[in-house]
């Protein structure tokens, strides 16, 4: 990397003057957010500051094995985020995982495979975070959807299968508004990118110093990857959750009680 | 004899819905009586093993109900629920789906005036139609199934007088030109006497009385 610039702690703590001005405004308005807003600073300090030293020795290691430690330590903690957020779906924690373990593995591999990026970690660990955390909150919005959808229409589903008509596609209207809802945001944002907001990818690249036109195809490629795995991550988790709301003898599961 | 249910019983939410029901019934029309809450619309959901009963059997045509293939039984045995929920789009769309499932030759026509429909709601979207038309659309759906037994949970509820002896000829219709068998869930002995010879009488979960039909309303 040729583009490189160098940020002292310094000038990290003057940029606490906008927090100090988040506080105030949260003071004079009386938000009672003041503490969230001391809490969210402390934490991401030291949550970013961590991951920052932590990559810094994955990279110096330059092994790919570390990379895959750290990836999957990711998907752990983006499912359990996931689950926490999909009450409403039984058994919600397989489907969860499964889903970004795939969106992570095509994305990657699709990127390296397509010769888009070098298998090295100063690519996949940037990377892999960005598509795992996009992946994590689609598949909690998609999951969260897929249980409202079918726990309101129960009487409709149950109506599909006696017509003698299997789970899945007593299920598929609303795997589908799921799947979709999952989709849609970055989809939506997508469209929108560039008229109405610049992309953290792209600040980043052009406040480092980097060509605007190199930045905003890394941008591109980056949000084409995204809107794959997306996609993925919601399409696997929606297809695999359903089935934990039906028997095997395609009956709808009494849930909640 | 059509279904046999021996010492069921099924819980749902710590309140016992079906207690130890034994009964049988024949080929023909069977009501299922008794007060609102009794069990009548789990025993017809059981029937089509739409749910398993905690405890004891069910059999259908002397075969158990488990060992059964549960989608070829839904198609053989009809269950048109008490609340029409068709699927989005026109008529025809229902009944397209609901043909297809069975692997049967549509006859939309045929099945929308058994139903007691002319041949002009089939471009109707499900949308449009009242409460009572919907109703005797899903009864047009379920027969596009071609099926032997037809299970029916209170058919005319949301019915005004008119649409309800609507519903009630088509049905009559469909015992006497196809000879299917129906099992009619209703609160009203009156109509268990318009459509059915037989009867099994609920009560809070319990059979009370079931056979001949005059016998059982008793």
């Amino acid at each position: 990397m040729s583009t490189s610039i160098q940020v002292s702690l310094g000038q990290v703590a003057a940029a606490l003057a906008l927090v100090a001005l988040a506080v105030a405004v949260s003071f004079w308005r009386r938000a009672d957010l003041e503490r969230d807003i001391v809490v969210a600073t402390v934490r991401s300090f030291v949550q970013l500051t961590a991951i920052g030293y932590a990559i810094e020795l994955i990279f110096e290691a330059d092994t790919i094995w570390l990379v895959l430690a750290l990836l999957s330590v990711m998907i752990g903690f983006g499912t359990l985020t996931a689950r926490s957020r999909a009450k409403k779906v039984p058994g919600a924690f397989w489907p969860l995982l499964i889903g970004l373990t795939v969106a992570a593995a095509t994305t990657l591999g699709l990127l390296v495979g397509l010769g888009i990026f070098e298998p090295t970690p100063r690519y996949l660990v940037p990377v892999g975070g960005m598509v795992i955390g996009n992946a994590m909150t689609a598949s909690a919005v998609a999951l969260n959807r897929l249980g409202d959808e079918l726990g309101e229409s129960r009487a409709a589903i149950e109506a599909t299968l006696a017509l003698g008509a299997t789970a899945r596609e007593a299920a598929a209207p609303f795997v589908r508004r799921a799947l979709r809802s999952g989709t849609i945001t970055l989809v939506d944002s997508t469209k929108t990118t560039g008229l109405i907001f610049f992309p953290g990818t792209m600040v980043g690249m052009l406040l480092a110093g980097a060509d605007p036109i190199d930045a905003v195809r890394l941008q591109l490629i980056l949000l084409y990857a995204l809107l794959g795995s997306v996609a993925t991550s919601a399409l696997v988790a929606t297809g695999l959750a359903y089935r934990n709301f039906f028997t095997p003898a395609e009956q709808l599961r009494e849930l909640g009680n | 004899m059509l279904f046999e249910l021996r010492d069921v019983s099924l819980s749902r939410g710590g309140r016992r819905v079906l207690d130890a029901v034994s009964a049988e019934i024949e080929q023909g029309a069977t009501a299922i009586v008794g007060p609102s809450g009794s069990g009548k619309s789990t025993l017809l959901r059981l029937l089509d093993r739409l749910a398993d009963p905690d405890e004891g059997a069910i059999s259908y045509r002397g075969r158990p109900l488990r060992e059964l293939d549960p989608l070829a039984l839904r198609r053989e045995v009809a269950l048109v629920p008490q609340l029409p929920s068709l699927l989005p789009g026109t008529v025809e769309s229902n009944l397209v789906f609901a043909a297809g499932l069975a692997g049967e030759q549509l006859e939309a026509g045929r099945c929308l005036r058994l139903a007691g429909l002319d041949e002009g709601f089939a471009g109707r979207d499900v949308d449009e139609l009242s409460v009572g038309e919907r109703q005797r659309a899903m009864l047009a759906r379920a027969l596009t199934q071609k099926p032997c037994v037809l299970l029916l949970d209170e058919p005319t509820s949301a019915l005004d007088r008119e649409a309800r002896d609507a519903v009630e000829a088509a049905l009559l219709r469909l015992r006497e030109e196809l000879a299917i068998s129906l099992v009619v869930v209703s609160h009203d002995p009156e109509q268990a006497r318009r459509l059915a010879s037989r009867a099994v009488r609920l009560d809070r979960g319990r059979v009370t009385a079931c056979g001949a039909l005059e016998r059982a309303l008793a």
